[in-house]
C-alpha cells in the first residue's frame, strides 16, 4: 500500500474497491471503510463481478465481467479527461506520459466499454463524476485485479487512474494493494523472490550483488531464479532434483492441482517444513515440524508496510521448533560438510546468531528500506513503515510524498485483453475463485479451528439462480464442476451474490478445491497463474454419489 | 480554542467542546464510567458518571455534558456519591450474586464499582429476571441476559465499530431487552462472528464462548502479538494459562485495529492446539539407515498420522516398514538426512537443482535466513513464495 489504512479510512473521500472481498478478505479494513463511509461521509464504489458483502455498503455498486478491469478503468479515464476532470498540474509536474495515456482512453467511449464490460453507460458517467468530485481518494486492489494473464497491466491501470486524479502522495488517496497473508509483505521484503535480495535489490545488479558477495563471503549467482510456477514445471520435468518449502502448500494454492502433484511426487527429494501434514508434506521425503506463530519471536510486516513484533506465548510441541531455529541448523551443517565455504573474513559469513533480534541487525546492514527497524525500537513502540532508511528515521507511512522512488511517474497506457479462457458450448461458465470469511487460504489452519470448520464446514460454489434452474440445480445440491483440468464436487449455494454466468468457488478445501480447476496460464511479467477466469460447466449431481 | 473550568478546585484547561469527562480525565481526575467508552459515541444511559455542577438543577452525566467557561464541578461531593451508591443499588437489585463463578469476576467494571462504593448485595429487593442462559447457537458469543446492565456498549460496538447493527434493544422498562436482529439468533440477524460486542461489554453478559471456564483474567498470562492470518496485521493479546491459549483478547492500543478483531483473529486460534500438530521431524525409511533397530530400541517410531483416533507413538510392531513409510527420528537424524543430501546434490548437480519456497507465514528473520541459505549456502535465486497467489 502507498498509503496507511488509517489515512484512507479516516481522511479519504471517496474510496473505489476494485477487485477486493475486502470485507471477508481483510475484515478489519472492511469494518473501517464501512465505519468511513457512514460515519465520515466517505463516498464508497466497489467495482467486483460478484455482489460481495461490501458492495451493499456501497454509493455505487459497478458489477463489471471478469477479465475486463483495464477496459472499465479506460472507460472512466476516458470520460473524466473528456470531463477535464484530471489534476492537470499534478499531471504536469509529477507524471509522464500522459499524451499517450489520453490517446489510448480516447478510444475507449462509454458505449464500447459498456459493450465489454457489460456495465450501463450511466453507471459509468455516475462513476468517473463520484471518483472526480470527491478527492482525495483511495484504490483499494486484491487478488481480483492481479490473479489475471493481465495482472500486472491491471495494476498499471489502476496507477494510470490514481495519478490522472492526482490521488498520489496524499492522505486519503493511494494505490492500495491489500496483501492476503499475515506476512506476505514481509516474504517479499526479505528475499523471497527469484530476482531480489531483501529490500528489492536486484540480484542482477552488479554492485548489489557485489555487496551481498562482501557481507556473506561467498560468490553469488547474478541469474534470476525461477517463480514458485516455474520452479513447480522445472520439478515436474526433473531439472529441479531439491525442493525446500516452508509453511507453504503449493497443493491447494498452486493452479491445476493435478499438475503440482505429479510434479512433486516427481520431485527427488523434497523437503517440507510445515505445522501440519498437508498436501504437499504428505508427498514429502522428509518433514521438519515448526512452530506456530504463537510458539516464537519475530517479526510480520503488514500489508501498509507496517513492522510489528510476534512473540511467543507458549513452547511448541513436542519436537516441533521455530522454522528461524531448523534453518540456521541446516545451514551449519552444509557448512560443516563444505557444501560452500564463505570467506572467514566476511561479516555475515557464519550462521551464529543468538537470537531473531540479531537476524534483524544483519538485516539493517544489508537492507536500506530496514536500515532502521530494531526491536528495541520495536519494543519502544516506535510505529515503524518502512523505508526506514537509518535508526533515528521515523518511518515513511505515506509513499511518494513529493516524489515518485523512479523521479517522475509515468503513465503506461494498456488496452483490453480477454482472459486466457473464455467460456464456450462445453464448458459454458466463467469460474472465478477466491476466500470466505471463515477461512483462510488453503485452509490448513482454519479448517483445524472447530468453530471456524462448525461455521463454514465444507466446500461450497455460489451459482445464479436464473443458472441454477438452467442447469437444474437445486440450493444446496451436490454438483461437479469441471474444467479443461480436472474436476470437483462440492455443494451448489444458489445466490445472486454470483452474476449470471459466473460461479464462484474457494480453495480452502483440499479435496474440492478449485484449483483442480483453474488454468495455469501466466501473467507473463508477474508470472501469477489466472484463478479468476476459466471455463467450467456444471453439472448437478445425485445427493447420493458423493466418495 | 480552549476552555477553562474549575473540577474539584483544580483549575482545568482543555479543548471547546470536550464533554466534562474528557476534561476531568484529561487532569487525571477519575470520574467512574459503565455506559461511556472512549471509542463509542455518548448515550448518557446508566448515570453512574453524575457529577455536581454548581448552578445547575440537577447532577449532570459527565459523559455526555458539553464543559462551559468558568464551568465549577465536583466529581466526589456525598450528594454524588450517594446518586452513585443508589445507581449501583439499581443495577445490583436485578443482577444475579455469581461473581464467585462468574467469567470476568476480576475483571468486571460493575464489581469494581460496587467494591469501590461499598454497596452491598440486596438480598430481596424487587423482581428479577430469569433469563435463559447462553440461548444463542452461535459458537461464538455467550450471552447471559441476566448480567446484562442495559449499558448499551454492545449495541454501539456493533453499530459504530463492526457497522452492522446486529444488537439493539426491545420493549420499555423492566422488559427492555437486548435482542439481535428482530429478536433471532445473532448468525440471522447478520452477525459477523467478529466479538466485538464481547470486547466492548462492561460485565459478564456476553463473553466468548470458547473460554467459558478456561480461565479468568488473574489466572492468565497476556501477550502481545500480532495475527497469523491475514495481511492486516491486528495485535491482540494471547490469554495463556498452563501452556495453552485459551482466549484472545482485545489490546486497546493496537495500533492498526484498536479493540477491533474478525472471527479468524479472535476464534481462530486453537489450530494452534490441534492433534494434527506435526511434534516430531518424519523422514521416510529410504533415506535412513538402521530402521529396524532403532525402531525395537524404542528410539524412533513409525509416523502414525494423529487425528485418526489413534495415538502416535507406539505402533511400531504391527505395522510393516516400507522404503515409504515415515519414521519419526530425532532431530539430529532428520537434519544430517537433508543437510548431507543437499550437500551431494550440489556437488553432482550444481545449484540448479534446487528451488525454495519461502513463506508468507514465516517472520521476517526466517524468511531471510531462507533467502541467506538459498543464495549463499546452495548458490541459487530459486526462491519464491505463494504471495502471488
Ligand atoms: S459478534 Fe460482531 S457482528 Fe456479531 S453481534 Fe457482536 S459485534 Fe455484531
Ligand atoms: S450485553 Fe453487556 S454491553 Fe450489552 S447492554 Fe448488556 S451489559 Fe451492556
Ligand atoms: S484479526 Fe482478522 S483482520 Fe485482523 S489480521 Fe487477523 S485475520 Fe486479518
Ligand atoms: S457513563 Fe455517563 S451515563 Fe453512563
Amino acid at each position: 500500500m502507498t498509503n496507511t489504512i488509517a489515512d484512507i479510512t479516516t481522511q479519504s473521500k471517496c474510496i473505489f474497491i476494485i477487485g477486493s472481498n475486502t470485507t471477508e478478505q481483510h475484515p478489519v479494513i472492511g469494518i473501517k471503510v464501512r465505519r468511513a463511509k457512514r460515519y465520515l461521509g466517505a463516498k464508497l464504489v466497489v467495482a467486483d463481478p460478484r455482489r460481495i458483502d461490501i458492495a451493499d455498503y456501497a454509493d455505487l455498486y459497478i458489477r463489471h465481467k471478469p477479465g475486463t478491469d483495464i477496459a472499465l478503468l479506460n472507460g472512466l479515464m476516458h470520460i473524466i479527461i473528456r470531463e477535464s476532470w484530471h489534476d492537470q498540474e499534478f499531471i504536469a509536474t509529477r507524471t509522464e506520459g500522459f499524451e499517450e495515456l489520453k490517446a489510448t482512453v480516447e478510444k475507449y467511449t462509454p458505449q464500447m466499454v459498456s459493450e465489454i464490460t457489460g456495465v450501463p453507460v450511466e453507471q459509468l458517467e455516475a462513476a468517473a463524476r463520484m471518483l472526480a468530485e470527491n478527492r482525495p481518494g483511495a484504490l483499494l486492489y486484491a487478488m481480483g485485479i492481479t490473479q489475471h494473464t493481465v495482472g500486472v497491466l491491471n495494476v498499471m491501470s489502476c496507477a494510470n487512474l490514481q495519478m490522472l486524479l492526482g490521488n498520489i502522495g496524499k492522505p486519503g488517496s493511494g494505490l492500495n494493494p491489500l496483501r492476503g497473508q499475515s506476512n506476505v509483505q514481509g516474504a517479499c521484503d526479505m528475499g523471497g523472490l527469484p530476482n531480489y535480495y531483501p529490500g528489492y535489490q536486484r540480484v542482477n545488479d552488479p554492485a548489489v550483488r557485489q555487496k551481498f558477495e562482501q557481507a556473506w563471503g561467498v560468490s553469488l549467482s547474478d541469474q534470476v531464479g525461477l517463480t514458485v510456477t516455474e520452479m513447480v514445471d522445472a520439478a515436474g520435468r526433473g531439472d529441479i532434483r531439491c525442493l525446500y518449502i516452508i509453511g507453504e502448500d503449493p497443493m491447494t494454492s498452486e493452479p491445476d492441482l493435478n499438475h503440482v502433484r505429479h510434479a512433486l511426487e516427481n520431485t527427488h527429494f523434497l523437503v517440507v517444513q510445515e505445522l501440519f501434514m498437508t498436501g504437499a508434506a504428505e508427498c514429502a521425503d522428509v518433514i521438519l515440524p515448526a512452530a506456530s506463530f504463537a510458539e516464537k519471536e519475530g517479526t510480520f510486516t503488514n500489508t501498509e508496510r507496517r513492522i510489528q513484533r510476534v512473540r511467543q506465548a507458549i513452547e511448541p510441541p513436542g519436537e516441533a521448533r521455530p522454522d528461524a531455529w531448523i534453518i540456521v541448523q541446516l545451514a551449519k551443517r552444509m557448512l560443516a560438510l563444505g557444501a560452500v565455504s564463505p570467506r572467514d573474513d566476511a561479516p555475515y559469513a557464519g550462521w551464529d546468531y543468538w537470537g531473531v533480534s540479531d537476524v534483524m541487525r544483519e538485516i539493517n546492514t544489508l537492507t536500506p528500506i530496514y536500515a532502521g527497524v530494531t526491536y528495541q525500537r520495536l519494543e519502544e513502540g516506535a510505529q515503524l513503515h518502512w523505508p526506514v532508511p537509518d535508526e533515528h528515521y521515523p518511518g515513511t507511512p505515506i509513499l511518494h510524498v513529493n516524489k515518485f522512488s523512479r523521479g517522475l511517474g509515468k503513465f503506461a497506457a494498456v488496452d483490453h485483453m480477454p482472459p486466457a479462457e473464455l467460456p464456450d458450448d462445453e464448458y459454458p461458465f466463467i469460474l472465478t475463485t477466491g476466500r470466505v470469511l471463515y477461512h483462510w487460504h488453503g485452509g490448513a489452519m482454519t479448517r483445524r479451528a472447530r468453530n471456524l470448520k462448525t461455521m463454514y464446514p465444507e466446500a461450497m460454489i455460489e451459482i445464479h439462480p436464473h443458472d441454477a434452474r438452467k442447469v437444474g440445480i437445486r440450493d444446496r445440491q451436490l454438483v461437479k464442476l469441471a474444467s479443461r483440468r480436472g474436476e470437483i464436487v462440492s455443494r451448489a449455494l444458489v445466490t445472486d451474490r454470483a452474476a449470471p454466468g459466473l460461479v464462484f468457488a474457494t480453495f480452502h478445501f483440499p479435496e474440492s478445491a478449485a484449483n483442480f480447476l483453474t488454468n495455469p496460464a501466466l501473467d507473463p511479467l508477474a508470472k501469477i497463474p489466472e484463478y479468476k477466469v476459466c471455463a467450467v460447466k456444471v453439472v448437478p449431481m445425485p445427493d447420493d454419489q458423493r466418495l | 480554542m480552549t476552555v477553562t473550568l474549575t473540577i474539584n478546585g483544580q483549575k482545568v484547561t482543555t479543548a471547546e467542546g470536550s464533554t466534562i469527562l474528557e476534561a476531568a480525565r484529561s487532569a487525571g481526575i477519575y470520574i467512574p464510567t459503565l455506559c461511556h467508552h472512549p471509542d463509542l459515541s455518548n448515550v448518557g444511559a446508566c448515570r453512574i458518571c453524575v457529577v455536581e455542577v454548581v448552578g445547575a438543577r440537577n447532577l449532570q452525566t459527565a459523559c455526555t455534558t458539553p464543559i462551559a467557561e468558568g464551568m465549577v464541578v465536583y466529581t466526589d461531593s456525598e450528594i454524588v456519591r450517594a446518586t452513585r451508591r443508589f445507581v449501583l443499588e439499581m443495577l445490583l437489585s436485578d443482577h444475579p450474586n455469581d461473581c464467585m463463578t462468574c467469567e470476568v469476576s476480576g475483571d468486571c467494571e460493575l464489581q469494581d464499582l460496587v467494591y469501590d462504593y461499598g454497596v452491598k448485595w440486596p438480598e430481596h429487593k424487587g423482581k428479577r429476571h430469569n433469563w435463559e442462559i447462553d440461548p444463542d447457537p452461535n459458537p461464538f458469543v455467550f450471552i447471559d441476559r441476566n448480567k446484562c446492565i442495559l449499558c448499551g456498549r454492545c449495541v454501539r460496538a456493533c453499530a459504530e465499530i463492526q457497522n452492522r447493527d446486529v444488537w439493539n434493544f426491545a420493549h420499555r422498562g423492566f422488559r427492555t431487552k437486548l435482542v439481535a436482529g428482530a429478536d433471532q439468533f445473532m448468525l440471522d440477524a447478520r452477525c459477523e462472528s467478529c466479538g466485538q460486542c464481547v470486547a466492548y461489554c462492561p460485565v459478564g453478559a456476553l463473553y466468548d464462548k470458547m473460554s467459558l471456564g478456561k480461565g479468568r483474567a488473574n489466572q492468565v498470562q497476556k501477550v502481545r502479538t500480532t495475527c497469523s492470518y491475514c495481511g492486516v496485521g491486528c495485535n491482540f493479546d494471547l490469554n495463556v494459562r498452563d501452556g495453552r491459549i485459551v482466549r484472545v483478547t482485545s489490546a486497546p492500543d493496537a495500533p492498526v485495529n484498536g479493540m477491533a478483531l474478525c472471527v479468524k483473529g479472535r476464534y481462530g486460534y486453537d489450530y494452534v492446539h490441534h492433534p494434527d500438530r506435526l511434534t516430531a521431524p518424519l523422514v521416510r525409511a529410504r533415506w535412513l539407515q538402521g530402521v529396524e533397530e532403532k525402531l525395537k530400541g524404542g528410539e524412533w517410531q513409525v509416523f502414525v498420522p494423529q487425528g485418526n483416533g489413534r495415538d502416535g507413538g507406539d505402533g511400531s510392531d504391527h505395522l510393516t516398514v516400507t522404503p515409504d513409510t515415515f519414521i519419526q527420528t530425532d532431530w539430529d537424524t532428520a537434519l544430517d538426512v537433508v543437510a548431507r543430501k543437499f550437500a551431494e546434490e550440489k556437488r553432482l548437480h550444481g545449484s540448479g537443482a534446487f528451488g525454495m519456497l519461502a513463506s508468507a507465514k514465516c517472520t521476517n528473520e526466517e524468511n531471510y535466513l531462507f533467502n541467506k541459505f538459498a543464495r549463499q549456502i546452495l548458490g541459487t535465486n530459486t526462491i519464491d513464495h505463494c504471495a502471488r497467489l
